[in-house]
């Protein structure tokens, strides 16, 4: 069964509080160096054959990413 | 199907919903007739307007409001909006309707990432649309904000668009509680008939159990703007 991968991010211009969050946790564990952290969300998706790129975008575009807050990529693996 | 001599305002309710009920009792207060929708159901039952109520539909999963937004009573509300009735939607309700596609722009997490609950002025900066027209211009007014997801953000050109065309309804006052763009607690579409907020007037319409009864004006004018264009935006 195929599947796709379905990555969504917050647009660089939304300021990301969660990111923001993580990247100030990391020094305190001994981590320095990450300059910025961008939270998102991952989503696996099996699918039939029978489901097209165009539809697997209107699914991306559509209920998984707010295109006016997110971007996302969609990749079958 | 119209019964504009009292105004039916129908309040759905979603799995997680949790201010249906006070919404519902703001209506009545109001002298309207609420009426509940059920989220599976797409039959608006006639009403005259709708207010999209407070809560975590659907868990707030995805997004807040995302699942929501698809559900087949959204589907009919869209719809009805297009014709003209005049929707509410109060928090998780604004969250909804911008989802949807009703409003523009979306809301995000808190700057602050904490969860605020607190009595909150605003300013009523339209008093011009199908739920504001009881305020004066300008009234400020004191209604609880609840909310970890109230940060209303929308692109630049969006914004520019809301400030020129008077689309603020809501702005907070006496300093940010979310980090919303220009202070905005709520907009309006550009017929001014749907109006989102975060800050819920639905629980400041008595004394006894809210900080003022500045919301009740929210429902007055709703009621007042059924009864002068009765037809217009009946559902069918």
């Amino acid at each position: 069964m195929p599947r796709v991968i379905v990555d969504v991010v917050p647009k660089p211009e939304i300021l990301d509080p969660q990111g923001q969050a993580i990247a100030r946790a990391l020094p305190r564990l001994g981590f320095d160096g990450v300059r910025e952290v961008r939270q998102g969300k991952h989503f696996e998706l099996d699918i039939d054959d029978a489901v097209d790129d165009g539809a697997l975008h209107r699914i991306a575009g559509e209920l998984l990413a707010n295109p006016v807050i997110e971007d996302w990529t969609v990749r079958r693996l | 199907m119209t019964s504009a001599s009292s105004g039916r305002i129908g309040v759905i309710t979603f799995p997680g919903s949790l201010d249906d009920v006070d919404a519902a009792r703001a209506v009545r207060y109001a002298g309207a007739d609420p009426v509940g929708l059920w989220h599976a159901d797409d039959d608006l039952l006639g009403v005259d307007a709708v207010i999209v109520p407070g809560g975590f539909s659907y868990g707030d999963y995805l997004r807040a409001g995302a699942i929501a937004s698809h559900q087949p009573v959204l589907r009919s509300v869209i719809e009805a909006a297009h014709r003209g009735m005049p929707v509410l939607g109060i928090c998780n309700g604004f969250q909804i309707l911008c989802e949807a596609g009703l409003l523009p722009g979306a809301l995000v997490r808190n700057a602050g990432l904490h969860f605020v609950c607190r009595d909150q002025w605003l300013r009523v900066d339209n008093v011009a649309t199908a739920w504001t027209t009881r305020f004066e211009p300008d009234a400020e007014i004191l209604v609880p904000l609840k909310s970890g997801e109230g940060r209303y953000v929308a692109d630049s050109a969006t914004l520019a668009q809301l400030e020129d065309d008077g689309r603020v309804v809501f702005r907070f006052l006496g300093g940010n509680p979310n980090g919303a763009a220009n202070d905005i607690a709520g907009i309006a579409s550009a017929d001014g008939r749907v109006v989102g907020l975060m800050p819920h007037p639905e629980h400041a319409v008595d004394r006894l159990t809210g900080p003022s009864e500045d919301g009740l004006h929210v429902f007055g004018s709703a009621l007042d703007a059924l009864v002068s264009q009765p037809e217009a935006f009946t559902a069918t």
